[in-house]
């Protein structure tokens, strides 16, 4: 519980109306787009500009209390899930576009503002932001930062971390850290890097100077049926091999098809697995490269190839996998999405092995799979009013990811650990490297006050919990004492 | 080898005794004085997996570039952020300088190695068009400075599992770890590249290698010295031609090697000492630092062959909103330019910080830094004073 004389020590540093601590005006708080965790918070704090952030972190750090900074809630990890006895920092009205370059392609944006709000603001000049994570219209792009978010264009476009350049950052002390530069590079280590994905462990974002592109002169997007997952994994990879580096490159298995089909109609075929593999660029470079696909797709096996004949069509063919999440939703009451990363050519095995799980558990996946950079989402159905039903669906996803490690990949392509995935990061890394990630937390943060208990387990626990992956008949942690 | 290198490490933590990593030896020039007994990654070579379909490959730190290179080109892919070679084999490089230094940087260099490429972290013409090297690090396997072997990221392209140490490495010349392994995402390569020329003054050459980058076309380099614009273009070949047709110009017949050259500054004006690199905001108009210039990456990166004062260079990358390197040359004498945040008190900053090869770091960033090389290499044996002189 935050003590009442720091709650009037908040309520010198920012307008009345920007301290909320009434039930009803902090529950809205509660959790982010994980709503399985919750944890009504004891403060919220809406800062409306750089001073004020600075004067709450520096409040914050005086009187040794933690900070959760958040940013639109739309995160899938609880990493904005309220700590106890912490302030959370919203920085959602800081939304002001501050600039926007042409010439140079680059926008100059608080945090607050809405992934979409940016390429919004460029398209005038024809030019966009290319990431952009499927929650696009209402994430913003400080938690983009925090996330490192992708979406469905990364294998061409990349990362959040591979679309900024500059970001003004203010450690829990009220330090200025301007990080990056205008240019393509800055001097020393590459914070910039390191900040990106890093959850709000490290410093909080109060500018982010974003690279903008130009718009593509043309998209065209093939679809195409498979009788057989294998033969849509072998494809993806032999499109790649053919030298084309789609836009977007996804796939779906029978479940998510059909879930999707019957939700928005699009008019896919009964199959398997599908692709949709979408092309842009160039005029000219869109027609040489869907020529080719249209070669690899039918060498692959495909039972039923289809090309976009208009735009009208591109976005019928798009519609259902962009309503693939609802679409699961309607399947049943709950559905937990995971964010396992698998090198593609493991995917007609980890797909095998997610079917024989979903029978052991008695719960049904639909899987929905950013095929071209390997980042899967299983979407476990589970019915949250049936005792139980919730752990057994995070008890399986755990597996999923444990899984995933297990073939070479990550317990997480886009979403973040937050706390969700926190005991899977025991997983992931041995001790040294979970010591190391504590150390770069104590560069930056040594009274460990931003965002506490999230993205990196403390060793003792990977013990308490027994989330131990046996790797070669090894133990990830040998030295832990075991209960 | 790796054992062996894991073993002088923890001895030399043991004995505080420091060590210069050294790969190929291509970019000893590079950086800022630093002391200590060879440690040679040379004999740590071979690429441990490549798969062409899922454009991931990983190598050990002292495979020559060359080498991964040619695999690569075997299966028409690329490393796209297009890494320096600075001592193309078979011609021998040529020795630059003097001072202990060099002579301690025996056997002389034969090729980059991958290791040395991403701990220098620097990138090619392709750069603004295709990513930089950190761009396409995944993971790497590195030793610490107390000889702790750590594996970060991975071979997967989408991995937000953890902070980002991968990209930590890229650019912090071996003094947070030295790099044992890579993995790095690769593309292929274009079916046809196109290089155009236009005569061009120096204004406008960088208004329209910027309104050009904010259009669709396949632009893949860009390059302006003595009044002339050249162009790459890369892409399916009717696009290429395409984007000749719209942008005219004159075709350069051996542009390959004319990229090439640029990459691996083969080209006398960057035999030119002191050689600058200025990275700048991309639209930054005409330095008017002098006509020994050569404008790469769409108008960020401009060398300069100067004899300016740093601090007037230093001044003028940061009012164009980046910074200067001292690349080639003798470093300044102390107190030549300004300190940076001087006044900011409390922070010592010993005058060797000025005296640099790199921008000096503001107090909180500088603090920052200090306390990560702490993290990593507690007692500072890892390529001492390379990055910045005070670590």
């Amino acid at each position: 519980m935050i003590h009442p004389a720091f709650i009037s020590r908040l309520r010198g540093v920012l307008p009345a109306h920007a301290v909320l601590v009434d039930r009803e005006d902090v529950v809205p708080f509660e959790s982010d787009g994980l709503s399985a965790y919750r944890n009504v918070p004891d403060v919220v704090v809406l800062p409306e500009n750089e001073a004020q952030v600075v004067a709450v972190l520096q409040l914050c750090h005086a009187e040794k209390v933690a900070v959760v900074a958040r940013g639109a809630g739309t995160g899938l990890a609880a990493g904005a899930l309220p700590v106890d006895g912490a302030v959370l920092l919203v920085l959602a009205k800081l939304n002001r576009i501050k600039a926007i370059d042409p010439l140079a392609r680059t926008a100059v944006v608080e945090p607050g503002v809405r992934n979409l709000a940016i390429s919004e603001a460029a398209a005038p000049h024809n030019l966009y932001y290319a990431p952009d994570p499927s929650s696009q219209i209402a994430c913003s792009i400080g938690g983009n930062v925090a996330e490192n978010s992708g979406g469905v264009h990364c294998l061409k476009y990349g990362l959040t971390v591979h679309n900024i350049l500059k970001l003004r950052a203010w450690t829990v002390d009220g330090q200025l850290l301007e990080i990056g530069s205008e240019a393509l590079d800055a001097p020393g280590y590459d914070l910039l890097a390191l900040l990106t994905g890093s959850e709000g462990m490290l410093a909080v974002i109060t500018e982010i100077t974003v690279k903008l592109l130009p718009r593509p002169e043309r998209a065209q997007v093939v679809l195409a049926a498979f009788d057989d997952v294998a033969k849509a994994g072998a494809a993806v990879g032999n499109i790649i091999a053919a030298g084309v580096v789609p836009a977007g490159l996804e796939m779906m298995d029978r479940l998510a098809i059909q879930a999707a089909e019957a939700f928005v109609h699009a008019g896919y075929p009964d199959c398997e697995a599908l692709l949709l593999c979408e092309i842009d660029g160039v005029n000219e470079e869109v027609s040489a490269d869907i020529y080719t696909v249209h070669e690899v797709l039918e060498a692959s096996g495909a039972i039923e190839i289809r090309s976009a004949e208009s735009e009208e069509q591109r976005l019928k063919f798009w519609a259902g996998r962009k309503a693939a999440f609802p679409a699961v939703g309607r399947l049943a009451p709950d559905y937990y999405c995971m964010d396992g990363t698998i090198p593609r050519a493991q995917l007609p095995h980890v797909l095998k092995r997610i079917g024989e799980m979903s029978e052991a558990f008695g719960l049904a996946v639909a899987n929905v799979f950013h095929a071209g950079d390997g980042n899967l989402h299983p979407l476990i159905l589970y019915d949250a009013n049936q005792p139980g039903a919730l752990e057994k669906a995070e008890t399986f996803g755990g597996k999923i990811l444990e899984l995933c490690v297990e073939v070479g990949g990550t317990i997480t392509g886009e979403h973040g650990v937050g706390l969700e995935k926190i005991k899977q990061m025991c997983a992931q890394f041995a001790t040294p490297e979970l010591t190391r990630f504590h150390e770069v937390k104590a560069a930056f943060d040594p009274d460990k006050l931003l965002n506490p208990g999230k993205a990196v387990p403390e060793l003792h626990r990977c013990a308490e919990w027994g989330a131990m992956h046996v790797h070669g008949g090894q133990l990830p942690h040998p030295e832990l004492p075991r209960f | 080898m790796l054992d062996a290198l894991i073993e002088r490490i923890r001895a030399a933590y043991e004995n505080d005794s420091p060590l210069i990593i050294q790969g190929g030896g291509s970019k000893g020039f590079y950086g800022n004085a630093d002391e200590g007994e060879v440690l040679s990654t040379r004999g740590l070579t071979g690429i441990v997996d490549y798969q062409s379909k899922e454009l991931v490959l990983t190598a050990r730190a002292g495979t020559p570039l060359a080498d991964i290179e040619a695999l690569l080109a075997e299966h028409d892919q690329m490393l796209a952020f297009e890494p320096p070679h600075f001592s193309p084999s078979p011609q021998p490089f040529p020795s630059r300088g003097e001072g202990a230094r060099d002579a301690l940087r025996a056997p002389k260099p034969i090729d980059a190695t991958l290791g040395g490429s991403i701990a220098a972290g620097l990138s090619g013409p392709r750069r603004p068009y295709a990513g930089a090297a950190r761009d396409f690090v995944l993971g790497v396997r590195i030793i610490d400075g107390r000889g702790q072997p750590l594996r970060f990221g991975g071979q997967v392209i989408k991995n937000v599992a953890g902070y980002d140490v991968s990209r930590l490495m890229v650019g912090a010349l071996g003094t947070l770890g030295l790099i044992t392994e890579v993995s790095l995402k690769v593309l292929p390569r274009p079916a046809e590249e196109l290089a155009l020329q236009f005569e061009l003054d120096e204004a406008t050459a960088i208004v329209k290698m910027n309104e050009w980058a904010g259009q669709p076309l396949p632009l893949s380099a860009t390059s302006w010295h003595a009044g002339v614009l050249s162009v790459r273009l890369s892409g399916a070949a009717p696009a290429v031609r395409a984007a000749h047709t719209k942008l005219g110009g004159e075709v350069l017949k051996d542009g390959t090697a004319f990229w090439q050259r640029l990459r691996d500054h083969a080209t006398p004006f960057f035999d030119r000492q002191p050689l600058w690199r200025l990275a700048v905001k991309s639209t930054t108009p005409p330095l008017g630092l002098g006509e020994a210039q050569w404008i790469e990456w769409g108008g960020a990166l401009r060398w300069l062959a100067s004899e300016h004062p740093a601090g007037m260079l230093r001044a003028a990358a940061r009012a164009a909103g980046g910074h200067a390197t001292l690349f080639r040359g003798e470093v300044s004498s102390p107190h030549s330019f300004p300190r940076a945040g001087a006044g900011a008190g409390a922070n010592v900053m010993p005058d060797a910080i000025n005296d640099g090869v790199f921008t000096p770091l503001p107090p909180a960033m500088r603090a920052v830094h200090r306390a990560l090389k702490l993290r990593f290499d507690p007692r500072g044996i890892l390529n001492r004073g390379r990055l910045y002189p005070d670590f």
